[in-house]
């Protein structure tokens, strides 16, 4: 996309560097001068708040791994001394737990964005499907991180997921002693996980990078839906006006991850797991960290081994498929009556997933969950689609700017 | 095919296209052969599958208690059952089973069970004597298996596993 101003490198060695390797005017092309639509709300800050997380979560993970021991018999007593010997040690590791904690708030909010204002569609199929990649990846990067330090939650957390491809007919329970390295979780599997949680961060860097390539490729999606037509009305210049928002929103962000991290560091932690691992006890009550909550609803609903892996993988491959189930042109939901309701029933659901995945898998709650993993999959296989058939949607301003001055008429 | 691959494709293949092929196999191979350890050493080494066996001395186990033995980093569950116990087991019609399986083929001596302790679901550790039929309970998901650990209800599809084993004595038995 055409940007607001062209880079004019001003020093010699800008001028030197710049025939040699354009980096300069590729990051001026890409995060000064870029095009970002003039109407984006603060639900557009999140994809910097997951950036500036992801780089968090990577610097206070490399000097954990400093003092950390990846060993069975030393991996649980390493981790308190992080606690109480490294200097600022029980910072850093709160910092990394509660980071994880907030780095998944803040893709979730990122992902219902990309719902309401359907950011998934054409043209951005393929940056929705880099966005669910990413989102699979840092799962599995948290999964692997909560093994580590070797709590009685960590063991059972490693047992019970990887007990999941236990599931696959035929070739299962070798897969799982493929994963663990053994017949049960141990040293070996210990200690691959870390090397595998050191790993796959820099894979999310990556596939990032992809990303926001795609993004720049197609340009934002903004709250009207409507794209860009001419870029001197429609947009704004990313520097200042994205970088500041951004700047702005990381910072209450910022508020809240700090008032986690110094005051309640353990809120959303499990006690079991100040308990060291103990292949022989599973605690009389296991649950998973709250981001895997609605997923893990979903696998204990179905009473059917088989059966409730393929609904838990599907349950988060689905959502790649958004792009060709909602067929309506219209992207955002702002001009869709219909589905503007269904949306907010979607969320519930998935709220409610998330809180029956913490009860006890009995009695009502299990009937509960069985309604509600139902109606997760209704919603993208058949309302959805039946949505974007018979929905009338309301009519759309000509323009990003016309939408702005729209919204200036009625509240004057 | 485009017409013009087609009609190299008629012509007598070249040296070139030989050593095309030649290399393009070889790369193959090779790259097979450097994976396949990369793929391998994930799988347990000598020392797991050094199969270490148990012996368990159970002439201290009364009546009606369960003991838990650690075998292959596994809890493997002694339960020296009652005569109440054992009929409960042989009397199930074997129709009320989701894995059917007569608790004669599961024991060696009807008075002792001897089988893993790991939920078949997703390899919880379930506690004994609790559940509906009074056998074990997973506290994960709730399967349910009776005095015989026969799965009886839950997301588990299977019954909990006899492990090979062995009475050495009256009082000895060999896990492995």
């Amino acid at each position: 996309m055409e940007g607001h101003s062209e880079y004019t490198p001003k020093s010699g060695f800008a001028r030197w560097l710049e025939r040699r390797l354009p980096i300069l005017s590729f990051m001026h092309g890409s995060f000064v001068s870029y095009p970002t639509p003039k109407n984006l709300n603060y639900m557009w800050v999140f994809g910097a708040i997951l950036s500036f997380m992801l780089v968090a979560q990577i610097v206070t993970g490399v000097v954990l791994a400093m003092h950390y021991t990846a060993e069975t018999t030393l991996a649980f007593q390493s981790v308190e001394k992080i606690m109480r010997d490294v200097n600022w040690g029980m910072f850093l590791r709160y910092a990394h737990s509660n980071g994880a904690s907030m780095f998944f708030l803040a893709v979730y909010i990122h992902i219902f964005r990309g719902m309401y204002y359907g950011s998934y569609k054409e043209p951005r199929e393929v940056l929705w499907i880099l966005g669910v990649v990413i989102f699979m990846l840092m799962m599995a990067t948290g999964f692997l991180g909560y093994v580590l330090p070797w709590g009685q939650m960590s063991f059972w957390a490693a047992t019970v997921i990887t007990n999941l491809f236990s599931a696959i007919p035929v070739v299962g329970t070798s897969i799982t002693t493929w994963l663990l390295g053994g017949y049960s979780v141990d040293n070996p599997t210990l200690n691959r996980f870390f090397a595998l949680h050191y790993l796959l961060p820099f894979i999310i860097v990556a596939v990032v990078a992809l990303h926001v390539w795609a993004l720049h490729v197609t340009g934002q999606n903004n709250p009207s839906g409507v794209e860009v037509k001419d870029v001197k009305k429609d947009t704004v210049p990313f520097t200042p006006y994205a970088t500041l928002k951004d700047g702005f929103g990381i910072g209450v962000f910022l508020i809240v991850y700090a008032w986690l991290t110094f005051f309640v560091p353990n809120y959303l932690g499990h006690p079991d797991n100040y308990i060291e691992a103990n292949p022989l006890v599973t605690p009389p009550h296991i649950v998973p960290e709250w981001y895997f909550l609605p997923f893990y609803a979903i696998l204990r609903a179905i009473p059917n081994k088989l059966l409730g892996v393929i609904a838990l993988f599907l349950s988060i491959l689905i959502t790649a498929a958004l792009p060709w189930l909602d067929r309506s042109k219209v992207k955002s939901g702002s001009y869709r009556p219909l589905f503007r309701k269904e949306y907010w029933v979607f969320v519930a659901v998935c709220v409610g997933l998330g809180y029956l995945g913490a009860q006890p898998a009995e009695g009502a709650y299990l009937w509960f969950a069985r309604v509600l993993s139902a109606y997760y999959f209704l919603h993208f296989l058949v309302i959805l689609p039946l949505i974007g058939k018979w929905e009338k949607p309301e009519p759309l301003p000509d323009s990003i700017d016309a939408s702005i001055a729209r919204e200036e008429t009625s509240h004057a | 095919m485009t017409k013009e691959m087609a009609v190299k494709a008629a012509e007598a293949p070249s040296r070139r296209d030989i050593l095309y092929i030649a290399t393009g196999s070889a790369a193959v191979v090779a790259a097979g052969a450097v994976v396949w350890p990369l793929i391998a050493q994930m799988n347990p080494d000598a020392s797991t599958r050094a199969l270490a066996s148990t012996e368990v001395d159970i002439s201290a186990i009364p009546e009606g208690q369960i003991v838990t033995v650690k075998w292959r980093g596994k809890p493997v569950f002694i339960r020296h059952r009652t005569a109440a116990e054992i009929k409960a087991a042989e009397d199930v019609p074997l129709a009320d089973l989701p894995d059917p399986e007569p608790d004669s083929k599961r024991v060696h001596k009807p008075e002792w069970l001897v089988v893993i302790g790991v939920c078949t679901h997703l390899g919880c550790i379930p506690t004994g004597k609790e559940g509906a039929f009074n056998g074990w309970f997973c506290p994960c998901h709730g399967s349910t298996y009776d005095v015989s650990g026969r799965i009886r209800s839950g997301p588990a599809p299977s019954n909990l596993e006899v492990p090979q084993y062995a009475f050495i004595s009256d009082n000895k038995i060999k896990i492995g």
